[in-house]
């Protein structure tokens, strides 16, 4: 037998970002003992980046906003193939979820009148995010981080899970390394939650850090759950293409929120060229207007810069394309010139996007409130994933639930920015509170030995295969490939070739070496997350394939059209009999006709 | 290609030396790019901790040539190349692998530190209100990225290791950033003189130059605290005063 350490908890939840740790909260409030697995250190989750703000109709700032608005622009937004229930959910319960923040400790920006204050932010009609700046995402994991502590939560860190266990049909535990002496570990729980985050680690231009490998969605794909929507994969407008080092690194949102405009080498603002039809009414004609939505004009209609991002990503990419990118092939996005509009234009963009303002001033020798910043897409937020129950969060098999990034369907064919955090918020708690009633309802399930210490011996092979093949080597050579395969414009031919890749990519993992010791050793991590991001590389792959139109997210070179027989599916993937990967295209439910009647009104 | 030599620390706690490490330098890069290099060419089991590679997740704190710095923010453009560049662990807590520390004593302190407890809510749908202008300096401590290179460059427990009696500067702006919380209602003065050791700090201000999100930790957190416990602790007509209006404000209006 291998040599491990065993742990026990009614309820185990694997990541420590926003929706782990608000699920944590919200199982140990209800009685059950949680114990939270993290790869890093406890608030260094991938939450700590996000920028932009929380959505949620709050209505603080503009009061003609309510759920109902929220959840139209949600659908709109997701094309409507979003899982409509966790749309309606997500939308009722935001402005709950963020209040409870300010009980907990949460110090958010604040209106004339002393409210929670909110800006505006593609997709959304009314100003909406609940922000701390420019650093929302760190105001909210150290909120539940220091809320968390003083539950009782037992908190492993720096431990990384390689796979699930099951007893049956249902999960019954985890197996898994630390980092720190390289020993295992199996966690005995009664259920299960999957907070994980995305997989931006599978492209090579990713504002995502390093532990987002796709860790929830492998895990629950291995383990007979299904994942959905896997084609849908958010390229972010706007991240910095210059200095090299820094690719990728994400600009929010929240500057062209400021109003923050978008040109090409010519100085044309070009968002104007093309405004989609169903957007239409709502967006501003003409820069006046545009401009007068930023500053708060209620009867001014937003400008084309804040149209949802896949679409914001495509313009930059045809801008590029077409010979009218900047010199390191981006374009350009200007904050500094609302100096003509503004009075002390200079410390209010300091004040309001102090981070950017840093992050350009000290990465790339750019100060943004003198000069326009070079930005282009960035691989950022996968909509697909593990396959939930609207109201629990448990996926297909019982006991694993699965909230936040990891798991799919609030946000369809793609994500409005703000919708993330609140989502952790929403459907974190959710997964905590029913993964603890299903705690209480089970008993512990059985661990099999046999499994654990084929597992074991799996995870041990790199030391055994010498220098044969360098993981970094295979990391970079699948990220390049995802990157030119399967990007944000896709064709047949190339995905076809990415499935053959991948097909080597896995041979070569099989032989992948390392050196030195189990004692934290990244070099091993990174051989042991490989098996992760194949996975979900060739899920996305798999899904992009079958998906024969272009769709939010989903842009095929050879089906540019929207498929009204494509938008009444979406596309489903799992583990078949002999291992091999399934897929299928399955109906999205009938809605409810008063949620038909609200995305009616809303048009 | 410009080449520069990174001397990097390899080893653990039972020893270890510097070796030296060639990597090529390109445009805008910093030494956590050097680092990554490193590990994926000739390294594989170099030992770094690093997340978001933006400064945002302060988990890539190291001294580099003898610096307390976070290595994704170090541009190598500010550094002379023409002789080794030295990165090394954090000195203040006990080294694990490389350029890893274990950090844990950090996250115990914080759990003993009592919680945010708010007012009772000022509207009747459960909401506070509150000024803009009076949670300024609320916000800026609460800029803290928990990257603990002021708690490794403050002596009294870099040189003193006055772990058991001491919270360090960043758990002393965590206290500010909840004592001056408008909502808060706690009080956690007593503990800060008995045992978090506020009167260690002498005011060097070695913490606020290292601070990657220039918090003005000794001018707007410490000495402020200091005046506190002062205040509450030697002026017993103050002392009575302050109870009294703590208790009061604490009731909730």
């Amino acid at each position: 037998m291998p040599d491990y350490e065993t742990f026990t908890h009614d309820v185990l939840i694997i990541g420590t970002g926003g929706a782990g740790l608000r699920a944590a909260i919200e199982a140990s409030a209800a009685g059950v003992s949680v114990g939270m697995v993290s790869k890093c250190l406890l608030g260094k989750a991938h939450t700590v980046m996000a920028e932009g703000g929380i959505a949620a109709a709050l209505a603080n700032v503009d009061d003609r906003d309510n759920w109902k608005v929220h959840f139209a622009d949600t659908m709109r937004g997701g094309q409507y193939v979003n899982n409509w229930r966790m749309a309606e959910l997500h939308a009722r319960e935001a402005p709950e979820r963020v209040r409870e923040l300010e009980a907990w400790g949460a110090v958010f920006d604040r209106t004339k009148d002393g409210r929670i204050l909110q800006r505006n932010f593609g997709g959304h009609k009314y100003p909406r995010l609940a922000h701390v700046g420019d650093r929302t995402g760190l105001e909210m994991i150290r909120t539940l981080q220091d809320h968390g502590i003083h539950q009782g939560i037992d908190v492993h860190m720096e431990v990384c899970v390689l796979a699930l266990l099951k007893d049956g049909a249902r999960v019954s535990g985890a197996f898994a390394y630390d980092r720190e002496r390289g020993r295992f570990r199996i966690f005995r729980a009664k259920a299960i939650i999957l907070a994980t985050g995305g997989i931006g680690k599978a492209y090579k231009i990713t504002s995502n850090s390093w532990d987002c490998t796709g860790d929830g969605h492998a895990l629950a794909y291995h383990a007979g759950a299904e994942l959905i929507d896997m084609e849908y994969l958010q390229f972010h407008p706007t991240g910095m293409v210059w200095p090299p080092s820094v690719r990728g690194m994400l600009v929010t949102e929240g500057v062209r929120g400021e109003g923050g405009i978008l040109t090409n080498n010519d100085g044309q603002r070009f968002m104007f060229d093309f405004i989609p039809e169903n957007y239409k009414a709502q967006t501003a004609d003409n820069e006046e207007e545009g401009w007068r939505y930023t500053q708060g004009d209620k009867e001014a209609r937003r400008p084309p810069e804040l149209l949802t991002r896949d679409h914001v990503a495509r313009c930059i990419v045809r801008e590029i394309k077409e010979g009218r990118g900047t010199p390191h092939g981006g374009v350009y996005l200007d904050i500094s010139w609302i100096k003509k509009r503004l009075p002390k234009a200079e410390e209010h963009i300091k004040r309001k996007l102090p981070s950017m303002y840093h992050q350009f001033k000290q990465l790339g020798d750019v100060d943004i409130t003198r000069e326009p910043m070079e930005v282009g897409p960035t691989t950022h937020y996968i909509m697909g994933g593990v396959r939930v129950d609207a109201d629990t969060q448990m996926s297909s098999v019982p006991g694993l639930f699965a909230a936040g990034e990891c798991a799919a369907g609030i946000n369809g064919a793609n994500r409005l920015g703000g919708n993330s955090l609140s989502d952790l918020l929403v459907f974190g708690k959710r997964a905590g509170e029913f993964a603890a009633k299903f705690a209480r309802e089970q008993s512990l399930g059985g661990v099999d030995e046999a499994v654990v210490k084929k597992l074991a011996d799996e995870a041990l092979q790199p030391f055994a295969n010498g220098d044969k093949d360098n993981p970094y080597t295979v990391q970079r050579d699948l990220q390049e490939m995802m990157q030119h395969n399967v990007g944000i414009v896709r064709e047949e031919s190339e995905m076809q070739s990415a499935l053959e890749h991948l097909k080597v990519l896995w041979e070569r993992t099989k032989e992948v070496g390392v050196t030195g010791h189990r004692d934290f050793n990244p070099g091993w991590h990174t051989a042991l997350d490989l098996k992760n991001l194949l996975t979900v590389s060739e899920a996305i792959t798999r899904a992009a394939l079958e998906r024969k139109e272009s769709r939010g997210a989903q842009f095929r070179e050879d089906y540019p059209e929207k498929s009204a027989e494509f938008g009444k599916v979406n596309t489903i993937v799992w583990k078949g009999e002999d291992g091999g990967m399934q897929i299928r295209r399955e109906t999205i439910p009938e809605m409810r006709e008063e949620l038909k009647r609200i995305i009616e009104e809303m048009k | 290609m410009k080449t520069a030599v990174f001397r990097i620390w390899r080893g653990n706690a039972a020893g270890g030396e510097f070796r030296d490490y060639e990597t090529g330098v390109s445009e805008g890069m910093v030494v956590l790019d050097a680092i990554h290099h490193i590990q994926a060419t000739e390294a594989n089991d170099l030992a770094c901790r690093w997340n978001c590679k933006a400064g945002k997740c302060g988990s890539c704190s190291a001294e580099v040539n003898g610096m307390p710095r976070l290595m994704c923010m170090t541009r190598l453009s500010e550094l002379p190349l023409d002789k080794p560049v030295t990165v090394e662990p954090i000195k203040a807590f006990p080294l694990l692998k490389d350029l890893i520390t274990d950090v844990s004593w950090n996250f115990r302190v914080k759990k003993k530190i009592k919680k945010f407890k708010p007012r009772p809510p000022d509207a009747p749908d459960g909401t506070w209100r509150m000024q803009q202008e009076d949670i300024d300096r609320v916000q800026e401590f609460r800029k803290c990225i928990e990257c603990f290179l002021c708690q490794d460059v403050c002596h009294v427990l870099r040189d003193h290791r006055k772990y058991d009696e001491f919270i360090g500067p960043r758990f002393l702006i965590y206290v500010a950033a909840l004592e001056m919380h408008p909502l808060d209602t706690e009080d956690r003065l007593e503990e800060l003189r008995e045992t978090q050791g506020i009167g260690y700090c002498n005011i060097t201000k070695c913490c606020t130059k290292v601070c990657p999100e220039s918090i003005h930790i000794t001018d707007n957190a410490i000495i402020p605290l200091k005046e506190r416990v002062v205040d509450d602790y030697y002026d017993p007509l103050g002392w009575l005063w302050k109870k009294m209006r703590r208790k009061k404000g604490s009731g909730g209006s």
